[in-house]
């Protein structure tokens, strides 16, 4: 973990990155103050162009860190580009704002001005007309500047900033469409679970900042992750419940990044936050914000290793997720909610493969693994929810049953919507092929029950991604009722590019050979593919894909037989497990009962009376005072003396 | 020496060869208000700037008169205020028949003020407070149609008078007991005995009176009320300031061997002036008066911090005036600006001002934000130093005390703000029309209130130069 401080380039560096958040910010700024009556029509190009800088930028650095000076013998640096102090508490202790370049934070850039990019520009098309549109643009950019700050954040303080400001944002755009009310429902369950889980995170911020005494990144993994450190020597000595302080922290700023990636059992907001513009689903719900945890933990994961408990933690709720939602995929018929379930498994994988993962060499292939996977999902998964955006407008429903048959009416959306599909079930030698085989390979490697588990979670994934492709393009005839929109076609040129931009990222971000530039401890990883392991993943993505192409291909009645057949598990599924129940039920039955009803007793009676007390005491003193207040100089003067004569007796004898 | 006394003392030559200004064109021109008050907004301005610069530290006549930066600093911060006011209210000063001699008195005020920061002595001390004092009084009269405003005057005048009669006797009582009025030769010789306690007791109520410290406070409510708002916002601010300027000196320098009587008296006034004045701010109608009140509260709140007797108290304290007269001129700004245009003065006529004039409800509500002390704005990290540095002695039950007060402070503060954003209102006030120097003083005052606080180096700044 050097620091390279001296490279002359630090400063002009740090700035040239800085760019890249500062001008969606600036973005922000103007359209925010100016939009609605200056920029009300070119605020998308607006907002475009300006992120299209961004994204060159961060393209830029990424050439440089990982092909010119990143590497020192071998070795990625972690690169302090840019360092503020922002409050100074103390000369030894201040909160500072700063720019930490390393590989994962370097690939996320490119990642999210990429997707936000593609967004940009298809919302140019797809929101056009609205009556918020440079309203819209605005919230895109200040989540965009959000998303980026967290990434390149050089302290936990930093980064919980950006987290609640991207939680913001994300917020606004999920309850764009604030005369629906169920877009405010989903908006506020959104913002109400993740703070809860945020909730875990500062404290979790607080337990491991105090105990290695510094908010920034590379001195706390330096403090923490090394045994002979005494700083986490204290924190692991020093325990609760019979668990250590460090793993407090831990757990504690996973249920964070849990609440944010939508991991079991608080994901309950992704699925109804498919209420915001679908654009908006594809760049924060899918490859974006919701893979912020997984970053955390990536972030951290020196850390993490250093405790089993919290590791073991990660990869538990990671593969209960991933399974968990692949089965409630296969039974949703609304399209962006099947996808969004998808997300939520998709991000289970990750989250397992760090969990199974080592911190060093070999061991760490789940590291590398995660942090692919997170950079195919984003292509593909972006590009599945911009497709099906497509659908959706043209189509003006979100449910299944409008649809079937549109593969003639929507050739190109139909053509990327299959490649991404391909990919995300993991057939060779689409992107989601070559990372879901390291996941695999890190978890066989590391714990073959969570293999398992996770290699039937791939079938699942092939059979739902494909009973939604046929579902959408093939299934029946065109419904003859169904108010098309022929008008609008595919929808033209920037809703056509983005979809084959990320569809040809989908098909060839795989062959990239990601181990070299991350890896857990900045060193090239050679990964490899083993094709006698792939046979497995393959054929039984592969039975997926058949099993659907049978059920679903042509409309007949095999779906509905066989969801009789399975009777109440197919029902428990449809329901999504009655996890929205659960909650309500503990809320409203229990909380509100057991807690709200003696809470709202007590405020009535005991504190409004304590208040109207209060309030009538004051009211009799006031009376008394005003007697007092008579606006007589003669009295105040009288009063003056009073008092004096008062003071100096109390201070001469008696309270001495 | 010549030198020495034109860069010492070059703030309050600055100021004395305004006023000089002033009276020159009062006697030789016939100038137009509208340029004339621009011509002092210039002036003013400059002084400011110049504040900045040349600033040295050394003592004048036998020790009478001191300076180093710090107490520079102290001044720039009044002279920034009188800039502010000089801002806020054009639009009142631009109608005065009077605006040369209302100036002419708040700027010998104002020097007043500054000889009485930097004094040496308890006669220099005496001298320069009733200089910081009796123009007040004549201003206070200076809405000369209307009989509050006389009644204002007057008040203030007996009221002071009576004031400055105990602080005499005090000085003259310490005087007595160590046979010395200079600051630096006192501490030595306090011992502590009845007598001098006495005298100290004499001169803390002279003290308590100016900062509307309760008990001392009943005068405040009737003047600010009858004073007009440039008035009552100069007397709230830029006075209040100066007193705890020279205030925490005095007991941090001169009374320190005495610091164990005056840290129980602080207490327990700090504790009263609290919560009278949030009780009394609670049950306010008009929003000069709540102002008034709630600015009374305030100045429990810097007690906290002064009880401190460190290094972090004396800047705390600075920093929080130095917000504080960004926060509650903006407040007075807009209030003036409303009660000026439409004669409302009620916070009921506040309601649904949010859709009628959005630019002085916002800077309302940043003012009214920063008095409460909410995050991010300046006056959160202005309580959080005042109520730090306060915790350091120690003595838990009086800081909750004082969390508690900041609670309730809270409630009539939003009670406001809500009136402004949320409540609905058939008939609101009317679009304001703000003149080009009103509105830039409020933006200046939301730019400095969002700005303190975020720029850590002011406040770095202020612990050095205090040091």
């Amino acid at each position: 973990m050097q620091l390279l401080q001296s490279l002359p380039m630090n400063l002009g560096l740090g700035w040239a990155v800085a760019l890249i958040p500062l001008l969606p910010l600036a973005t922000f700024v103007l359209l925010g103050l100016f939009g609605r009556h200056h920029f009300r029509n070119n605020a998308g190009v607006i907002g475009t162009f300006s992120l299209f800088i961004s994204t060159l930028t961060a393209l830029y650095i990424a050439n440089g860190y990982f092909f010119e000076y990143g590497s020192v013998n071998g070795v990625y640096q972690k690169i302090m580009a840019l360092q503020i102090t922002w409050l100074e508490f103390s000369p030894g202790f201040s909160i500072d704002m700063g720019i930490l370049l390393d590989p994962i934070s370097v690939m996320m850039l490119v990642v999210v001005t990429f997707v936000s990019l593609m967004v940009h520009i298809y919302s140019l098309s797809y929101m056009k007309g609205e009556e918020r549109f440079s309203t819209y643009y605005a919230f895109l950019s200040l989540f965009t500047f959000s998303m980026l700050g967290l990434v390149i954040s050089s302290n936990i303080f930093q980064l919980y900033f950006f987290w609640e400001l991207v939680g913001v944002s994300s917020f606004l755009l999920i309850g764009y469409y604030f005369d629906r009310p169920s877009a405010v429902a989903a908006a506020k369950k959104a913002f109400i679970v993740t703070r809860f889980a945020d909730l875990g995170f500062l404290i979790g911020i607080l337990i491991l900042s105090f105990q290695a005494g510094t908010f920034d990144f590379n001195e706390l993994i330096a403090r923490l992750g090394t045994a002979s450190n005494p700083a986490f020597q204290s924190a692991t000595a020093a325990s609760f419940m019979g668990v250590s302080a460090l793993t407090w922290g831990l757990v504690l700023v996973f249920i964070g990044g849990a609440g944010k990636s939508a991991m079991f059992p608080l994901h309950i907001w992704l699925p109804d936050a498919m209420e915001g513009p679908t654009p908006v689903s594809a760049l924060i719900h899918a490859a974006t914000m919701v893979v912020a945890g997984v970053f955390l933990v990536a972030r951290l994961f020196p850390v993490f290793s250093v405790s089993p408990a919290a590791l073991a933690i990660v990869t538990y709720i990671g593969i209960i997720s991933a399974l968990f939602a692949a089965v409630i995929a296969c039974t949703q018929t609304d399209i962006k909610r099947v996808l969004a379930y998808s997300t939520m498994s998709q991000i289970g994988f990750m989250m397992f493969a760090l969990g199974v993962s080592g911190n060093a060499g070999e061991s760490g292939l789940g590291f590398t693994a995660s942090m692919f996977h997170l950079f195919t999902h984003a292509m593909f998964k972006a590009l599945l929810f911009l497709g099906a955006g497509s659908v959706i407008h043209f189509i003006h429903s979100n449910e299944m049953q409008d649809m079937g048959g549109l593969r003639k009416l929507l050739p190109v959306t139909h053509i990327c919507f299959l490649l991404a599909c391909l990919a995300i079930s993991g057939i060779p030698p689409f992107a989601g092929f070559f990372s879901k085989e390291e996941i695999l390979l890190a978890a066989y490697t590391s714990n073959p029950a969570v293999y398992y588990i996770a290699l039937v979670t791939s079938g699942l994934t092939a059979f739902y991604m494909f009973r939604l492709y046929f579902n959408i393009f093939w299934s029946k005839a065109v419904p003859a009722h169904a108010p098309l929109d022929h008008h609008h076609g595919e929808g033209g040129f920037p809703i056509v590019l983005p979809l084959v931009l990320l569809a040809a990222g989908s098909v060839a971000a795989g062959f990239i050979p990601f181990g070299k530039f991350v890896s857990v401890n900045g060193k090239a990883l050679e990964t490899e593919l083993h094709l006698v392991f792939s046979v497995a993943p393959v054929l039984l993505a592969l039975a997926g894909i058949l099993l659907a192409t049978w059920l679903y291909k042509k409309q007949n009645e095999r779906p509905a037989a066989i969801s009789a057949s399975l009777g109440g598990l197919y029902k428990a599924a449809h329901r999504r497990f009655y996890i929205d129940e659960i909650y309500v039920f503990i809320t409203k039955k229990i909380l509100f009962n057991l807690v709200g009803k003696p809470a709202a007793w007590f405020d009535k009676n005991v504190v409004d009376g304590m208040v109207n007390g209060t309030a009538e005491a004051t009211a009799t003193v006031s009376e008394k005072i005003r007697g007092l207040q008579s606006g007589k100089v003669q009295q105040y003067a009288m009063f003056f003396l009073v008092a004096v004569i008062f003071l100096a007796v109390i201070f001469i004898y008696l309270w001495k | 020496m010549l030198n020495d006394f034109l860069i010492l003392m070059k703030p309050e030559l600055l100021i004395t060869f305004i006023i000089f200004l002033l009276l020159f064109i009062k006697v030789g021109s016939s100038m137009k208000n509208e340029s004339l008050l621009l011509l002092i907004q210039l002036v003013l301005l400059l002084n400011v700037i110049a504040g900045f610069f040349l600033n040295e530290e050394g003592s004048l006549f036998g020790r009478l008169y001191r300076t180093n930066n710090f107490m520079s600093l102290q001044k720039s911060i009044l002279s920034i205020g009188v800039y502010l006011i000089s801002l806020l209210f054009s639009n009142w000063l631009k109608k005065s028949e009077h605006l040369l001699e209302f100036f002419i008195l708040l700027l010998s005020a104002l020097l007043g003020m500054f000889f009485l920061i930097s004094s040496g002595s308890f006669l220099m001390f005496f001298l320069s407070l009733e200089l910081a004092t009796i123009p007040i009084a004549a201003m206070a009269n200076f809405d000369l149609g209307k009989k509050v405003s006389s009644e204002a005057a007057m008040k203030m005048i007996l009221s002071s008078a009576f004031s400055s009669g105990i602080l005499l006797f005090g000085i003259s009582l310490i005087y007595g007991a160590t046979g010395t009025t200079s600051f630096s030769e006192m501490p030595a010789l306090l011992t502590g005995s009845p007598l001098q306690i006495l005298a100290f007791v004499f001169l803390f109520t002279a003290f308590a009176f100016k900062l509307s410290i309760v008990p001392f406070h009943l005068w405040t409510a009737d003047v600010y009320e009858g004073a007009p708002v440039a008035v009552t916002s100069f007397l709230s601010v830029i006075s209040k300031g100066a007193i705890a300027f020279i205030f925490t000196s005095t007991l941090y320098q001169v009374f320190q061997p005495m610091q164990a009587v005056w840290y129980n008296m602080v207490m327990i006034l700090a504790v009263a002036t609290m919560v009278i004045g949030n009780l009394f701010a609670l049950r306010q109608q008009n929003i000069k008066r709540f102002l008034a009140f709630s600015s009374i509260a305030q100045v429990g709140f810097i007690l906290v911090g002064m009880s401190s007797n460190s290094l972090p108290g004396t800047s705390a304290v600075a920093y929080f005036i130095l917000i504080y007269v960004f926060s509650n001129l903006a407040a007075f700004g807009v209030a003036g600006a409303i009660s000026q245009q439409t004669g409302k003065e009620n916070i009921d006529d506040y309601k649904g001002l949010y859709q009628t004039n959005p630019l002085l409800t916002w800077i309302m509500a940043l003012g009214l934000f920063s008095l409460a002390g909410i995050p991010p704005t300046a006056g959160f990290f202005g309580k959080l130093f005042l109520i730090t540095a306060g915790a350091s002695k120690g003595n838990y039950i009086f800081i909750t005390i004082a969390a508690l007060n900041l609670v309730i402070s809270l409630y009539y503060y939003l009670r406001v703000i809500r009136a402004m954003f949320m409540d609905k209102n058939e008939t609101p006030i009317p679009k304001i029309f703000l003149e080009a120097p009103v509105r830039f003083g409020l933006l200046l005052c939301g730019t400095g209130i969002v700005l303190i606080g975020l720029l850590s180096w002011i406040y770095d700044y202020i612990i050095t130069i205090a040091a």
